[in-house]
């Protein structure tokens, strides 16, 4: 096996990574050719940018993973993944667009207008960020082992600091075109290998990797096994999936890009179609796994499989591809945690003390990457995909009903929404505390306490509504104001409460 | 030990009547802060009457019964006439009840003490004291306690006069396109009516189009994207009249182009630039940069002019506007007063090494929305 074009591969996306943040800006335009409305954001730019953001390791080495071992019921997660674009499409992007905010915490202070609110938004954004980051960390240490043959914890650390470095040296300054970069990276460094690897199997003879192995029947079926139990897990992934994208930080903060909910709008669609092109990748890899790498460790099938099936010069060249597509899903991925994560404390924790703006948010930044990577080294490991889909599930308990009552209800009252946050986000934390902890159980219980999305959305929904319900002195005064700015397209001549 | 507690932190008898009269007037101070209206009145008369210990309190302004507070309320009409003859008088009166006869048969009001409100040397209004027996204390208190009022109403009326300045500088601002530069730019143009008239077909509309954002009536707010589109039309009116010797340079990460600013908050200090830039012999550059940081997005303008003593820039940001730098001072105080303290205008210059303005805004604050 011969390492070097791997290493190659993670420099050069490391410096490239850098670069474009760094210079993207001097190269997009300069002297006296100056139109800023053709410098708005595009749709299609943007979205490749929130997917670039988006695609973690969880997708890019996770899903082909978890489909190889488990089977076609992981598909769940992709469509998930997928799908949670679109209820964000319809229920939350325009509307979040014209409420102005950037964070998560400046839409529930500009609804609800209280502090206390804004506080418990905060710590809910660190808690979902750090719950992201650590499996993106561990997926690092996995990759440089399995690429280069590192040691775990080297991968767990240098990730962290390279984002670091990007996020402190102003390297994410023209975040758009670093993270639409990102997005066609990681495309290519799937879809290329894919091709090649396709068109191996097929001289191969073209196995149906439903014949292969011990359990094909079961292999290919889209429930999990187990009955009830079973199906509850299926479908509260489902619902963790698909409501836990909008509660993402790093995935809101994109929104503001988009010159109007319009904009906001298309580009969700066009997230959806690369999305959809992207995740048609990671099964194929699974299935060819199946034939050809039965016994391969779950979360690097896509690195080693290359090499598995082609050999050779060719088989390094093309590990070296993916490897480089799976260091950007790292890199992207953390830095746009990192900075959405920083923001919040720099803003809420660390800015109320002494330090200056930048100061602060530089400090932000170093306790926002430290704290998932001492944890990621020290913490047991989940499968990249799992980990995700438990910050997934936090966010789809807090978030997702903060989001839609918050857009959609008038009744919304901030003991409603501070109650129904936290009440969600306990609920949540059992399957996180549960995947943490060294108990095992099984039935009914295990399916409960593993994927907690199914009755604890629901529960965070219902606990809102009924506490708003008895505390409606509290309707925050200036409600339908708010309300007429959030569903009325910008184009629409209205007073909208500007002075 | 409890009393003992309550001795030391609660002070004597004499120490606690006056925190009570304290906290009595604080109630009063915070109607009376929003000028003397009937809602303000009616809000503050009661602890007024509190302070004064009568049976029954008035407040008028010169003409007319604003709030009343207390037992019979049947001479409440009478308030007016009271009033009219104290604000001539100018002094404090004591009215007989005859003056105010409710025609009541031993009516427990005997007397009234008017003491007028003065603000600014004009009598706005007066406060009635109705009592039994108008005592010299009674009149005094009342006196003191009207000066009390009118000192309140002198906060509220300074209060109002500093939102009206900020006001007329933001109207003036949008009216302030100098009649030099229409002369100016309309002297351009015409210059390519007959050598390009395609152009001077293009500069009239860009000229027309940044008339009209500067000067739209509606909205506080507007986006970075639509004051760099201002900004646009002008420099490029600009370059229309100066050619080659002004040059400029725009960065803008395009991230930032939604976030909210006061209305025409960069265009005062591109205006600077381009004065300093091309103040002295040569040429003028000019760059704008926008940059994406984090929760914030920080604007810089620069030019390579003459700069600036730093200590003249500190005392026209404090206010003292002798400096040739128009509105610098205003866009400051806008910033602030929009964003909090920490906003205000970093100005980087020395005398030969041109200046570098720069604005630091938050992508989001409460109620600040384009």
């Amino acid at each position: 096996m011969n390492t070097a074009p791997s290493i190659v591969a993670v420099v050069v996306v490391a410096i490239a990574t850098v670069a474009i943040g760094t210079w993207g800006l001097r190269f997009s335009r300069t002297t006296s050719d100056f139109f800023v409305a053709s410098r708005t954001v595009r749709p299609a730019l943007n979205a490749s940018a929130i997917g670039g953001e988006y695609l973690s390791a969880a997708s890019f080495l996770g899903i082909a993973g978890l489909v190889l071992t488990f089977g076609a019921d992981m598909l769940w997660y992709p469509v998930g993944w997928t799908a949670g674009y679109l209820v964000l499409l319809v229920l939350v992007a325009a509307p979040l667009r014209r409420s102005g905010a950037y964070t998560l915490p400046d839409f529930a202070e500009a609804r609800l207008g209280t502090p206390l609110v804004r506080s418990v938004c905060s710590l809910l954004v660190v808690a979902i960020g750090w719950l992201y980051l650590v499996p993106q960390f561990q997926g690092a240490g996995l990759t440089l082992d399995a690429a280069l043959g590192a040691p775990g914890w080297l991968g767990s650390a240098i990730v962290p600091a390279v984002v670091l470095v990007n996020v402190l040296t102003g390297g994410m300054r023209s975040v758009t075109f670093v993270q639409a970069f990102q997005y066609w990276l990681k495309l290519t460094a799937l879809l290329v290998p894919a091709v090649i690897l396709l068109t191996v199997w097929i001289d191969d003879g073209a196995t149906s990797p439903a014949r292969v192995g011990a359990d094909a029947a079961a292999w290919s079926l889209p429930v999990a096994d187990g009955g009830g139990p079973g199906l509850y897990l299926t479908y509260s992934l489902i619902v963790a999936t698909f409501l836990g994208t909008m509660g993402l930080p790093h995935v809101v903060v994109r929104f503001y890009t988009n010159p109007d909910g319009r904009a906001a709008r298309r580009t969700t669609v066009v997230v959806l179609a690369l999305l959809g092109v992207f995740y048609l990748l990671p099964p194929i890899y699974a299935a060819l796994g199946r034939v050809y790498a039965g016994d391969a460790s779950s979360d690097v099938l896509v690195l080693e499989l290359p090499r598995l099936m082609v050999g050779g010069a060719a088989g390094d060249l093309l590990s070296a591809l993916v490897t480089a597509g799976a260091f950007a899903a790292f890199l992207s991925t953390s830095s746009g945690l990192t900075i959405a994560v920083a923001g919040v404390l720099s803003q809420d924790a660390v800015g109320r003390s002494r330090l200056s703006g930048v100061a602060a948010f530089r400090v932000s930044a170093v306790i926002a990457a430290v704290v998932p990577c001492v944890v990621a080294i020290a913490a047991p490991d989940l499968g990249i995909a799992r980990a995700v889909g438990l910050a997934f599930a936090v966010a789809a308990s807090t978030f997702c009903p903060l989001l839609v009552l918050g857009i959609w209800w008038r009744g919304l009252t901030d003991i409603g929404a501070v109650t129904g946050l936290g009440v969600g986000f306990l609920g949540s934390s059992v399957g996180v505390a549960y995947a943490f902890a060294p108990v095992t159980s099984s039935g009914w219980i295990h399916a409960l306490m593993a994927q907690p999305a199914a009755w604890s959305v629901p529960l965070a929904f219902a606990t809102m509504v009924l506490v708003s319900r008895a505390t409606r002195h509290r309707i925050a005064p200036e409600v339908n104001r708010f309300m007429v700015r959030l569903h009325t397209p910008e184009a629409v001549v209205l007073d909208r409460g500007d002075s | 030990m409890a009393l003992r507690w309550r001795r030391t932190h609660l002070g004597s008898e004499a120490d606690r009547a006056t925190f009570r009269t304290l906290h009595t007037a604080s109630l009063a101070s915070a109607g009376l802060r929003e000028g003397l209206t009937a809602a303000s009145a009616t809000s503050s008369v009661r602890h007024l009457r509190t302070l004064l210990g009568t049976p029954a309190v008035a407040l008028t302004d010169t003409a007319q019964i604003l709030a009343w507070d207390g037992t019979t309320e049947q001479h409440a009409p009478y308030a007016a006439g009271l009033a009219v003859a104290t604000a001539e008088s100018g002094m404090t009166q004591v009215a007989n009840h005859d003056e105010f006869d409710c025609r009541r048969p031993h009516c427990e009001i005997r007397q009234a003490v008017i003491s007028p409100l003065v603000v600014e040397g004009h009598t706005v209004g007066t406060l009635q004291a109705f009592t039994d027996a108008a005592t010299a204390g009674l009149a005094r208190a009342c006196d003191e306690v009207a000066q009390w009022v009118s000192t309140q109403l002198e906060l509220a009326e300074l209060e109002a006069s500093r939102t009206r300045l900020m006001e007329a500088e933001v109207r003036a601002l949008r009216a302030q396109i100098s009649p030099h530069f229409i002369y100016n730019s309309l002297g351009a143009i015409a210059s390519f009516v007959r050598t390009d008239p395609d152009r001077a077909r293009e500069l009239l509309l860009e000229f027309a189009d940044f008339t009209r954002y500067s000067f739209r009536r509606h909205g506080e707010f507007t986006t970075l994207a639509e004051e760099l589109k201002s900004i646009e039309r002008y420099l490029l009116l600009e370059q229309a009249r100066f050619g080659d010797r002004l040059s400029v340079t725009l960065r803008i990460a395009p991230e930032v182009l939604p976030v909210a600013i006061p209305f025409l908050c960069l265009q005062p200090l591109v205006e600077n630039a381009v004065r300093h830039g091309l103040a002295e012999k040569g040429d003028g550059h000019i760059s704008i940069d926008a940059t994406n940081a984090g929760q914030e997005c920080v604007i810089a303008v620069e030019d390579n002019g003459a700069g600036e003593d730093p200590e003249r820039v500190r005392r026209a940001l404090a206010g003292d506007s002798d400096l040739d730098s128009t509105g610098l001072g205003n866009v400051d105080v806008r910033l602030r007063s929009t964003f909090g303290d920490d906003y205000g205008l970093i100005v980087e210059t020395a005398p030969g090494a041109g200046t570098k303005v720069i604005v630091r805004v938050p992508k989001f604050a409460p109620g600040v929305h384009a």
